[in-house]
């Protein structure tokens, strides 16, 4: 067991390959391009929230100085992809397609103009009447009017609503709010027509060859011609995961003009046009005997989606997947507003699904009057409930005890509202999480050149967990050769193709490509070597022996039946110790550690990284995010980062990631398991659970502020 | 307030005001061409002059030194020295996350004091000195805290970072590094999304600890 520590010392592990062109202003961002003849687009958004668009007046907008055209419904050309689609059904928006207002926001022109001033300004006078009708924005009192989606059945297991036969039983609600992932960069698109069928796009995208695809099948192009380049990404959480309608209006944009377009999303259109993590309402109810099994799961979900588009994610799977029970039921539910279409936010479904479960098991805990590590130990599933098979890999037991050293579980004290500490009340509070480890295809190009430097290419995107720097520590491990002699290189559509970012599944899937091209490359070189292994600093001989200018590979990676018999998931524990001013309400978390079993670690700096940074993301879905609607209007009221509140520093404290990191034998090559979402997931209930040891107060509607206290 | 019934769009639509500051330069421009002469005149409008001398009117020269050099700029009153570090010097290194001061993604300095780009006019730089992250290096020395950020990985995605950056310098240089908790209360105009912020905390620690000139 490895512990990585924190101190004021580095932590270990190689730095970020990329760190020196991000600390000195050298990475460029997908707006930050120096293209010729480029002007700039601004979208103007509807102002009522369902209906149809009555009359645009365009012509102030058109006369402003500078000013190319304004794109709205009426003049914009068609987008064949548009056309071929079956015009009734559910799907993505289609961007200046009708007159139809689905939600407050939705794009109703674009301005484009030589400068982004003047593009602003004339995108305030356009002029947009409408015949308004009656909407729906509010998700509680809608829910009766949930489908399920897809007609799927429910869950069942064993038999349904056991927990309510239970000698020990919780049945509670829990609520979140909407989530909206807001990285730091603005979502931006660069479009240029390099020919009538050709089109280069910088863009702010998490999936390279899903947005080349994408763009292709909307201007009915070849696929190989549209160019798609996104070298670095500042931060998406989900939120660049698919292919949005501004990217679309962008391309189009460009097209209309005959100009390169750039189009930034203001931070209001953040909220609007990227998609969130949805609004969600859960009730659980849990059954248990009196030494702590559970008897019964029962868990019911309502998500909202939009009008247009139904989006699932899988908020009640972990209730059928976290604990040995042999009676579980779950129901989950689709509630369409007139509001714009959600999307995977990181841990999508389970960081929801896990505030309630493990909001419950807490609560179940105190019922029984059993440590929650205890009753999670009482519970532990050694085989996948759902499918009985075994798993590759499981070390949350271990976590749980690493976990309870570090943060010292022994102080906590059972019977909540007890402890004060400075006039402030403290608590203890844990909770687990847990995500599918994912493994997909990837091809990578590897070159090795005389000089004895190792070039690899695949056209995959990284969005700030270290995937450079991860894919060199691999290269320079299974060739023998020191990081500084790999060059690893993503981010276009002309290198070969990679999987999206997404779904914790890079380093498992572009990770195993990289090792099996290395491996290749080196029996090459032993081949090359009269049968004998070459030590590394022999490589660049050989080449110069042979004459040779450089020796490549292109290797396509994917697992093999292994995948099929295993049970395969990362699991993560999350600890929180919060105070609580007893006057105020404030809740101050004082310390937070978070320990996880993701495998084998392969970039400890950056994955330390990436652990701390998904629990301040779970802690700031745990106290102060929420995205509220004023539902006589239909229209958010706190579209900005004064008003939507995100973590800032001085809400958090030195929080510490440890991991089991033993490998997988079955995952991939390098023994690693995801570890994106396990960050999150669970963060939420920790902190709940603590704020409930602290006060005897328990929140099932997030976020827990301060009001919910006093 | 009446109450309105839900699904009614209340009267707050924003009337832009007219534009007649612009309407009247080009009415004054063609005027005074008409006092020379009429064909002058419809030769003007012809070729837009009138459009010409408004544009020329509505912007205003700057001269500022930003890391180091001098420049002088037509530039108009509304622009941001965010929007004219970005996309008129072609200095991306400041990063554009709101627009309205609220994430201070936009952070230089101005006159050795962090300010935020996006809510500093252009106009107002007039005379003063900027400096971007991309004048902190000397040449490929880094910054200590540059090097310091790498050291502790007080980045994910990196587009935070320059703001950073450049507040954590100033929150030192304004004596504001004293403690962790001062650090984080003075920090905390900067929104990292990414959650480096006790990465963060510790590279200005080593920085300060280390007393290196910032």
């Amino acid at each position: 067991m490895e512990k990585i520590t924190l101190d004021k010392g580095a932590p270990e592990g190689l730095s970020r390959v990329d760190g020196r062109m991000k600390v000195t202003g050298r990475a460029k961002y997908s707006a930050e391009y120096k293209v010729a003849g480029v002007t700039y687009g601004v979208l103007a958004g509807s102002t009522i929230t369902s209906g149809s668009i009555k009359t645009i007046d365009t012509k102030k907008a058109e006369n402003a100085p500078g000013v190319l055209a304004v794109i709205t419904y009426l003049n914009a050309p068609k987008i064949p992809g548009y056309q071929t689609e079956t015009p009734a059904a559910k799907g993505a928006l289609k961007i200046f397609y009708d007159d139809k207002i689905f939600f407050n926001g939705q794009p109703v022109a674009l301005v484009i103009a030589d400068t982004f001033e003047r593009a602003l300004f004339a995108a305030s006078l356009v002029k947009v009447t409408y015949n308004a009708t009656t909407f729906q924005t509010n998700l509680k009192s809608n829910l009766s009017t949930g489908v399920s989606p897809h007609n799927g059945p429910d869950y069942l297991r064993g038999s349904g609503d056991a927990y309510k036969n239970a000698p020990v039983k919780v049945e509670q609600e829990y609520l979140i709010p909407t989530e909206v992932h807001n990285p730091m960069e603005l979502h931006a698109i660069i479009a240029s027509w390099d020919a009538d069928d050709k089109v280069s796009v910088y863009d702010k995208t998490q999936g390279i060859k899903s947005t080349q695809r994408s763009i292709a099948q909307a201007f009915k192009l070849p696929q190989e011609n549209v160019h798609v380049m996104s070298p670095f990404v500042g931060g998406a959480f989900g939120a660049a995961l698919r292919t949005w309608p501004h990217e679309i209006a962008a391309v189009l944009a460009a097209k209309v003009v005959k100009k390169p377009v750039k189009l930034v999303l203001s931070r209001a259109d953040m909220f609007t046009s990227v998609g969130y993590r949805p609004h969600t309402w859960q009730k659980i109810g849990l059954g248990a005997t009196a030494d702590g099994k559970l008897t019964g799961i029962t868990h019911e979900a309502s998500g909202q989606t939009s009008v247009y588009e139904d989006f699932t994610e899988g908020v009640v799977n972990i209730s059928q997947l976290m604990y040995a029970c042999p009676n579980v039921n779950t129901k989950y539910r689709l509630v369409s507003l007139n509001v714009n279409t959600p999307t995977p936010m990181r841990g999508p479904g389970e960081a929801t699904g896990a505030f309630a479960l493990e909001s419950a098991m807490d609560e179940l805990s105190y019922a029984l009057n059993i440590d929650p590590i205890e009753l999670r130990m009482r519970n532990y599933a050694e085989t996948d409930p759902q499918t009985g098979k075994p798993y590759s890999s499981k070390f949350l037991n271990d976590a749980y005890k690493i976990g309870a050293d570090a943060i010292g579980w022994s102080k906590r004290n059972a019977k909540p509202g007890t402890v004060k500490e400075n006039g402030w009340l403290a608590g203890y509070g844990m909770a687990a999480g847990m995500f599918g480890a994912y493994r997909g295809s990837a091809t990578v190009v590897a070159r090795l050149l005389a000089d004895g430097t190792l070039h690899i290419e695949t056209a995959v995107t990284d969005i700030g967990p270290g995937t450079g720097t991860a894919m060199t520590t691999i290269a320079s491990e299974v060739m023998g050769i020191s990081s500084d002699k790999v060059n690893f290189k993503l981010g276009d559509s002309t290198m070969p193709p990679s999987p999206t970012q997404g779904g914790s599944s890079v380093t498992a899937t572009v990770g195993s490509a990289v090792s099996d091209a290395c491996t290749q490359l080196k029996e090459k070189l032993k081949e090359l070597n009269g049968n004998s292994e070459s030590a590394s600093a022999g490589y660049a001989q050989i080449l110069q022996q042979h004459n040779l200018p450089q020796l490549e590979v292109t290797v396509t990676s994917k697992g093999g039946p292994e995948l099929g018999k295993y049970a395969m998931y990362s699991w993560s524990v999350h600890f929180m110790k919060v105070l609580v001013h007893p006057v105020t309400g404030v809740v101050k978390i004082q310390q937070g550690l978070s320990v996880a079993d993701a495998g084998h670690i392969v970039s400890p700096k950056t994955a330390r990284s990436q652990m701390i940074g998904g629990s301040i993301m779970g802690a700031g879905m745990a106290l102060m995010e929420e995205a509220v609607i004023d539902h006589r209007y239909g229209r958010l009221m706190n579209n900005n980062f004064a008003d939507y509140h995100v973590p800032v520093q001085a809400d958090i404290p030195q929080i510490e990631a440890l991991f089991v990191n033993k490998p997988d034998p079955y995952l991939n090559p390098m023994g690693a398991k995801g570890m994106g979402e396990i960050a999150t997931i669970g963060v939420a209930a920790a902190l709940a659970n603590a704020v409930y040891n602290a006060t005897g107060k328990r929140v099932r509607d997030l976020p827990i502020t301060p009001d919910k206290l006093v | 307030m009446k109450s309105k019934m839900p699904g009614t769009l209340p009267e707050c639509e924003m009337e832009a005001p007219e534009n007649s500051r612009r309407n009247f330069l080009k009415q004054s421009a063609l005027i005074t061409a008409v006092a020379l002469t009429p064909a002058v005149a419809t030769k003007a409008a012809d070729m837009h002059v009138d459009e010409k001398i408004a544009e020329a009117f509505e912007k205003l020269p700057i001269k500022f030194e930003v890391n180091g050099v001098q420049q002088s700029l037509s530039v108009e009153p509304r622009a941001t020295l965010l929007d004219i570090l970005r996309e008129q010097l072609d200095l991306t290194g400041t990063k554009k996350g709101c627009d309205y001061g609220q994430c201070g993604a936009c952070t230089v300095h101005v006159d050795g004091h962090r300010v935020n780009s996006c809510l500093t006019l252009g106009v107002m730089v007039n005379g003063k000195k900027v400096t971007t992250i991309e004048g902190l290096a000397k040449g490929e020395e880094l910054h200590p805290m540059q090097e310091a950020f790498l050291k502790h990985d007080g980045f994910q995605c990196g587009y935070c970072t320059p703001g950073q950056i450049m507040s954590a310098v100033a929150c030192i240089r304004e004596g504001h590094a004293n403690s962790e908790t001062e650090i984080r209360e003075f920090m905390s105009g900067n929104i990292c999304r990414c959650g480096a912020y006790p990465n963060i905390v510790n590279a200005i620690q080593e920085v300060k600890e280390g007393g290196h000139a910032v």
